[in-house]
């Protein structure tokens, strides 16, 4: 099976290829795409802005390329909002428009820091990728932004409203939290993603 | 519901653990991997490494000892001790870290967060600040390993800080630091209050009730300590369970 991570020095791609190594698999670090295109399974991580995030998508040509994509297909964190129709952050950003959300910011409120730093529980699970999973078992999440609950909700947390954990479109499967950092429950999310 | 941190400090030179820890059944209790995974099966929600090198070789260990710990660990790790330019945070973040904490380097050239967390984001950069408790002048900011004294108060530093664009503060308060008599609530909660980003506090843990205190008295965010989860006198899951029945949420 080929793996492709998709590279656009979008942060932490390192911890992603652990995870992947963790499980035995070995992923191709890359922003080819030819690569990308052949690739069996396409894994976009992402940390950091997202308006300096898309300027190199598209520098790259891969804003162009990945929503012409058909193999399963998993964001994570800002690789999940990236997948967004327009984003509040930085002064407003338009995104690669492949699902039909708008990222917006946690308001500022005294009991609910932002980031959204720390472990949540998952609720409304529905979908294949949260196989052998609970309502309520706890994943990684560090965000300020995120994706209001919608018809492509396939998982939500509450913050201290319910917004989308993860999401889906067709192929295009992501998730807001951190798989790569949730113990146990993340690694099986990485499984239950690569034997779609 | 999110959940309180618990977050164990393990303090490295040159690539390992220092400080002693008593554990059993670990066949090297120096190397830094091992313990921290024992950590993270044992229910810590993340990790801190806290370097205290002081040679050239620094950076190299560091990175190495980043690379190990992001292969073997899938629960979040910062990094700490030392790091004080865009290149050292960079290339401890390419290789695993999640997050990369700043103290010293903070305070001689505050404009520093603002460049890390433009370059890298908000949510990887933590402005790490250690506080002692004077009669005179309140809580002040202390950097170099706690040997200056800037003279800063604590809770105007820490606001400049989380408005400059630190994602989260680790407040340590040396008045409390090794006494066991439990965390410094009324400077945690005044930070805790002042900033509208997490809150992680240090400094004077000695029993689980001091961390029940943390989260309901002071609204810390995660507790941190070292010494007495090193020396196994509180064991991670039992402290968890302590705090759920005093209601606090935590991830079990």
């Amino acid at each position: 099976m080929e793996i492709a991570v998709v590279d656009y020095k979008g942060g932490n791609v390192q911890s992603v290829l652990f995870a992947l190594e963790r499980l035995g698999v070995q992923a191709t670090l890359t922003s080819e795409p030819e690569v990308i295109r052949r690739a069996d399974k396409v894994l976009f991580p992402g940390e950091g802005e997202a308006a300096s995030a898309m300027r190199e998508l598209r520098a790259q040509g891969l804003d162009e390329l990945l929503p012409t994509l058909t193999q399963p297909f998993l964001g994570i964190c800002l690789g999940m909002q990236l997948l967004g129709q327009h984003s509040e952050e930085g002064g407003g950003t338009d995104l690669l428009g492949i699902l039909p959300f708008n990222v917006i910011r946690f308001p500022a409120a005294a009991e609910y820091k932002v980031p959204h730093m720390g472990w949540n529980t998952l609720q409304a699970l529905r979908s294949p990728l949260f196989a052998g999973l609970q309502q309520q078992d706890y994943v990684y999440f560090v965000h300020s932004y995120y994706a209001p609950v919608g018809e492509y909700t396939i998982a939500e947390a509450a913050y201290p409203a319910p917004f989308s954990a993860a999401v889906q479109h067709k192929n295009f499967y992501a998730v807001q939290f951190h798989t790569e950092k949730s113990g146990p429950v993340g690694t099986r999310i990485l499984e239950n993603f690569l034997q779609l | 519901m999110l959940t309180k941190r618990i977050i164990p400090c393990l303090d490295v030179k040159d690539g390992r653990t220092v400080k002693g820890v008593r554990f059993e059944g670990l066949r090297d209790a120096g190397d830094p991997v091992a313990l921290a995974s024992r950590y993270a099966r044992e229910g810590a929600d993340e990790l801190v490494f806290l370097d205290i090198t002081a040679t050239n070789q620094k950076r190299a260990t560091l990175v190495a000892l980043v690379r190990d710990v992001a292969r073997e660990l899938d629960i979040p790790f910062t990094v700490g001790g030392g790091i004080g330019t865009v290149s050292d945070v960079e290339a401890l973040l390419l290789n695993g870290a999640d997050k990369v904490s700043i103290n010293s380097a903070a305070l001689a050239r505050p404009e520093l967060i603002d460049e890390l967390a433009a370059r890298f984001g908000s949510q990887c950069i933590v402005v790490a600040a250690d506080a002692r408790f004077h009669e005179a002048g309140g809580w002040q900011i202390y950097t170099r390993a706690g040997t200056h004294n800037t003279g800063r108060d604590a809770v105007q530093w820490c606001r400049e800080a989380a408005e400059r664009g630190a994602g989260e503060i680790l407040l340590t308060s040396m008045s409390n630091d090794g006494t066991k008599d439990g965390f410094a609530l009324d400077i945690t909660g005044a930070v805790s209050r002042a900033v509208s980003v997490p809150v992680v506090a240090s400094g004077g843990a000695g029993s689980k009730q001091d961390f029940t205190h943390v989260f309901q008295q002071a609204h810390a965010d995660a507790g941190l300590a070292a010494s007495i989860f090193h020396f196994g006198e509180i064991g991670i899951r039992e402290l968890k369970e302590h705090l759920r029945l005093d209601g606090i949420p935590v991830r079990l």
